[in-house]
């Protein structure tokens, strides 16, 4: 058994949402899991079962070898990073990193010990005598995360804990967070929609939709072999480019091209996936793309434009190309460098 | 800087509102300063005159009632033990029981609220015959016991403590059980803490009214012992100048005038609190 089993795990809500569906995961120690998906999609209601802070409506969970279904939240050892950090607006800094050390009975010496390692660990070493209101997003995010660390968890959750900070600060916590893991190396589970948050953080990543996990796996598995629409459209920015066409015999022909030799033995109405970095120019491509916008990065270009009827068909190019609204490009995909999916299931063919 | 005309028109609106406050009971005081006399021949006084220290003694130290057994401070004292007690009790029961309203999610939590707050609509002086009865057969009369008990319960305070807490988010709670608090704790710890500010304002509001309790005191005090402030005041009732009897004023207003010191000192002292809730918006 692992560190962290969920077991067919169920929540409906006493109003009959059906918000997690017989979820079954593992999760080893010192892993950093990754929960992602649409806002919605009961990626919280997971966390807080874990958690403690919703009841189980069926299912087992198992934490370091213990059936926790009916532990008290405040008997698991876990700590959890709220969206708005949930703070303790009347403790001063230090208080709020030591309330969780008081409950437990430790000495004062061990808590003060504790609170000043954690503080000069996350930089908060400064301000451990003001109150959480007189702190920046930033550090108040920091005290979130003491609080959790001081502790020593078996077991830290994060749910969205970025998404009240503004974009540069964000990206910087998320480094943080990540070396912070990797310095404690506590096992972790992160919740976020966020997919660049997702696949930049996790060490496994579990793609939620609608309260079933859609794909698990490692960022670079799920991105490269995406197993449905949903997942393939979710995961990679820009968003994958989705083309109805139809697959016969081997053949796929969409609009106004055709592939042939594909790896696949199903027949009828599918839908196919191109990344955008996956496309590049060549003559006499597959692909005539009519351009009509361009985002200039920098380091590369997000083109968009028209295939025949199909609109915002998005390719990325390099950035040192001029490319101007009006223009046609001439595109082929890059070798097996696309994604097959059933159009009625939304389950990959290829 | 200059002066504009509506701050002007604010002022002088200010300054009639502080005057309406103030003038009684600069008059009250004034008038008490003087001759018994010369009030009721002359009427009440703006300026000090010159009997301050002669009618204040009589009122503290006189002694009062059909055994002549009861002082002025007695009768402070005891509305002030009353008072205390009444706020106390008040304040820690409405807080706990609010407290209970918003954090057990059982079934009956609405109905029992509503019922609680039904209970304005009956207070002491409706139901004083009954809860003479109880208190009597509990062997509760002449006592504080008696005095207080009846009247520790709060709709208005349980009101507002429970709108107060529902204020407060899920987070805080969730957050606070994961650091391994419990039920108790989380109200020590923070429940109390966050709601300092309406603490200390409903427990001004419950000593001004248990201070001023006059019915229920009359009926349960039969010993003169447990008299209070407000039942105290007919002691001061007449004296005999130059053959007839006159009602002794001036006294009375020093009596007034000193009632009002527990009070004035309970908010003086909660004022720190008060004013500190008020600068930091902290929730
Ligand atoms: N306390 C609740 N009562 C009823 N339904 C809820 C409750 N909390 C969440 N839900 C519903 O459960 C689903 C999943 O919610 P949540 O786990 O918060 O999604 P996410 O965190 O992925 O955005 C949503 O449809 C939401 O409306
Ligand atoms: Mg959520």
């Amino acid at each position: 058994m692992s560190f962290l089993d969920l077991k067919n795990v169920t929540k409906i809500y006493p109003n009959g949402t059906k918000a997690v569906h017989e979820t079954s995961l593992s999760i080893s120690e010192g892993e950093f899991m990754v929960f992602v998906g649409p806002s919605g999609c009961g990626k919280s209601t997971l966390l807080r079962m874990v958690a403690g802070l919703e009841d189980i409506t069926e299912g087992d969970i198992n934490l370091d070898g213990q059936l926790i279904n009916e532990v008290d939240p405040s008997e698991r050892d876990v700590a959890m990073v709220f969206q708005n950090y949930a703070l303790y607006p009347h403790m001063n800094v230090y208080n709020n990193l030591a309330y969780g050390l008081k409950n437990r009975g430790i000495d004062k010496e061990t808590i003060e010990q504790k609170v000043n390692d954690a503080a000069k660990l996350l930089q908060i070493s400064d301000f451990l005598q003001r109150k959480p209101s007189m702190l920046s997003g930033g550090q108040r995010q920091r005290v979130a995360m003491g609080r959790a660390i001081v502790r020593n968890p078996k077991i830290f959750l994060f749910d969205e804990p970025l998404s009240n900070l503004d974009a540069k600060l964000r990206i910087q916590m998320r480094l943080e967070i990540k070396k912070l893991q990797q310095k404690v190396g506590v096992t972790s589970i992160f919740v976020t929609h966020d997919q660049v948050e997702a696949m930049t953080l996790a060490d496994r990543l579990a793609v939620i939709n609608n309260g079933i996990i859609e794909q698990l796996g490692t960022p670079i598995e799920i991105y490269n072999n995406p197993e449905s629409l949903f997942v393939a459209g979710f995961i990679g920015s820009p968003q994958m480019n989705f083309l109805d066409a139809n697959l016969n015999n081997k053949t796929l022909s969409a609009e106004n091209f055709e592939i042939k030799n594909i790896d696949s033995d199903y027949n009828g109405e599918v839908t196919l996936g191109i990344r955008p970095e996956h496309l590049i120019e060549s003559e006499n491509g597959l692909i005539n793309l009519k351009v009509e916008l361009v985002e200039q990065l920098g380091s590369d270009n997000l083109v968009y434009g028209q295939i025949k009827n199909i609109k915002d068909f998005c390719y990325r190019s390099p950035g040192n190309q001029i490319i101007k609204k009006g223009d046609t490009l001439s595109l082929n995909i890059e070798e097996n460098k696309y994604y097959i999916f059933d159009k009625s299931t939304g389950k990959r063919v290829n | 800087m200059k002066i504009k005309p509506l701050q002007i028109v604010a002022h002088i609106i200010l300054i009639i509102g502080v005057l309406l406050m103030v003038l009684p009971i600069w008059i009250s005081f004034a008038s008490s300063t003087h001759e018994n006399v010369s009030i009721l021949t002359e009427g009440m006084r703006f300026t000090l005159g010159d009997q301050f220290s002669r009618n204040y003694n009589e009122v503290l130290n006189e002694k009062g009632g059909w055994s002549e057994e009861v002082t002025a401070a007695k009768m402070f004292i005891n509305s002030f033990i009353m008072a205390l007690g009444i706020a106390t009790l008040k304040v820690a029961i409405s807080a706990m029981s609010a407290y209970a309203l918003v954090y057990y999610r059982f079934k009956l939590a609405v109905p029992i609220f509503w019922l609680i707050f039904i209970t304005l609509l009956v207070p002491l002086e409706v139901r004083i015959f009954p809860s003479y009865k109880i208190v009597s057969d509990l062997g509760l009369t002449n006592s504080y016991t008696g005095l207080i008990l009846p009247l520790v319960a709060s709709a208005t305070a349980t009101f507002f403590f429970r709108q107060f807490y529902k204020t407060i988010p899920d987070e805080l709670l969730e957050s606070a059980k994961l650091d391994g608090a419990n039920a108790w704790s989380f109200f020590i710890d923070f429940l109390v803490p966050l709601s300092k500010t309406m603490i200390a304002a409903m427990f001004i509001f419950m000593f001004v009214y248990g201070y001023s309790q006059y019915l229920w005191p009359l009926i349960m005090t039969t010993a003169e012992e447990y008299w209070t402030v407000v039942m105290g005041m007919k002691i001061i009732y007449t004296e005999s100048y130059e053959g007839v009897a006159l009602p002794r004023t001036a006294e009375r207003f020093a009596y007034i005038i000193l009632s009002m010191i527990p009070p004035v000192l309970v908010v003086v002292f909660l004022q720190k609190w008060f004013i500190k809730g008020l600068i930091q918006t902290e929730k």
